[in-house]
């Protein structure tokens, strides 16, 4: 048997003509376009053991666990995804230092994923921001015990603590964050978006030099997120990049997704993007 | 190629299954990969054999089912099948629709022994 996809002869039927649609015209090559693999009747003598169980269900506990401590902190996290290069950290640089003034009190911390190096982390703390790196090795993607692990080690959590764990009986006013945590996601707009890590909304951030189709090539992102940033903006007019069409790409996705334009380069845009966050709507 | 980190959520589910019943090996594991749940089923064979040996799932046969995705079109007010987040409603041509099942990963069951 293959083992590569289970297939019976490997010689005689290559994989690739097994499970994959070919484009006659173009040679394009689609995986995942085969026929359902439906199962066989067991053998004798064996106990069937029915579990039902959601594969990502473990994760998802987590995450509904970091989605009630955040709550209980009074934090707002949000999980930016987007491809590598897009400008997230220097989108959350930008960020920071708009916030320092004009919200100069408002707690906030990043948590920055990716595979090697403190890079990202150090440039956040260069800012005054307290980061935390987390990184994945091989790993293509945050998971919600990540986050648990270093929102813990974080000053946004010791600060909240000061103030008592758990608030008991306090019901926070969800209109307004009254802290931020950024959790920025490996680059890879694949994985991530499969991972709920307890934010309060992914946010998709795409630059305006990577083209504006990619709310079509990366559909399960762009339908997972609540709000689509297109970055770079001052770059437009030296591309042909066209805004109303990725909005329509992206709204074929997701018909509910939000979208702003930000330069992290400019700060155009910046006070919008800024509104938006501290204003999380459920 | 985060398939890989679902075989070892697979293998955690089953190796859980096995701490509560106490069985030695798998011979048979059936799972479910919705054709909208952002999995390459091709992607997670490879994955799950990676993972399996010296565990008791080392040798089960592994079938993956496939739902096709539906998705409910707001403009049509119907339930109607697409095959990927990108296709359009196949009765308007419009894309307000949103998914509503082929969504799902799931460890639906294992048939499993003592010797």
């Amino acid at each position: 048997m293959c083992v590569v996809c289970g297939c019976a002869n490997p010689t005689a039927t290559p994989p690739e003509q097994a499970h994959v649609a070919v484009n006659a015209s173009t040679g394009d090559l689609h995986y995942g376009a085969g026929a359902a693999r439906v199962s066989v009747p067991g053998m004798s003598q064996a106990r069937a053991i029915k579990l039902e169980a959601d594969v990502l269900g473990e994760n998802n506990r987590i995450a509904a666990t970091n989605r009630a401590h955040f709550a209980s902190h009074g934090v707002t996290a949000y999980n930016l995804v987007s491809s590598p290069g897009s400008g997230k950290t220097t989108l959350l640089c930008a960020t920071i230092e708009f916030l320092k003034q004009h919200a100069p009190n408002l707690p906030l911390a990043v948590i920055e994923g990716d595979q090697q190096t403190s890079n990202d982390a150090d440039r956040i703390r260069a800012t005054g921001a307290s980061a935390i790196q987390v990184n994945t090795g091989k790993g293509c993607h945050l998971d919600a015990q990540m986050v648990a692990d270093a929102f813990g080690r974080l000053d946004l959590h010791g600060h909240s603590h000061a103030h008592g764990h758990g608030h008991a009986g306090h019901a926070h006013d969800h209109h307004h964050a009254e802290s931020l945590l950024f959790i920025e996601n490996v680059g890879n707009l694949v994985c991530p978006a499969m991972w709920d890590l307890g934010e309060a909304a992914k946010i998709a951030i795409l630059s305006v030099t990577e083209g504006e189709d990619k709310p079509l090539k990366y559909p399960d992102m762009f339908a997972a997120a609540k709000l689509m940033v297109l970055n770079k903006t001052d770059l437009l007019p030296y591309l042909d990049f066209d805004v109303p069409k990725c909005i329509e790409y992206a709204r074929r996705v997701n018909p509910g997704i939000e979208v702003l334009l930000v330069s992290a380069k400019t700060g155009a845009g910046l006070d919008a993007w800024v509104e938006w966050l501290m204003h999380p709507q459920d | 190629m985060h398939e890989l980190s679902l075989a070892g959520g697979i293998v955690k589910l089953v190796e859980d299954a096995q701490a509560r019943d106490h069985f030695k090996r798998v011979s048979h594991l059936r799972l479910e990969a919705g054709a909208l749940a952002g999995v390459e089923v091709r992607a997670l064979r490879f994955a799950l054999d990676a993972v399996s040996p010296g565990t008791c799932l080392e040798g089960a046969r592994i079938d993956i089912d496939e739902p096709a995705g539906t998705a409910w079109c707001m403009r049509c007010a119907a339930s109607v099948s697409i095959a990927s987040r990108t296709d359009p409603c196949p009765s308007c041509g419009g894309h307000q629709i949103q998914p509503t099942g082929g969504t799902e990963l799931r460890v639906l069951d294992l048939l499993v022994h003592n010797d």
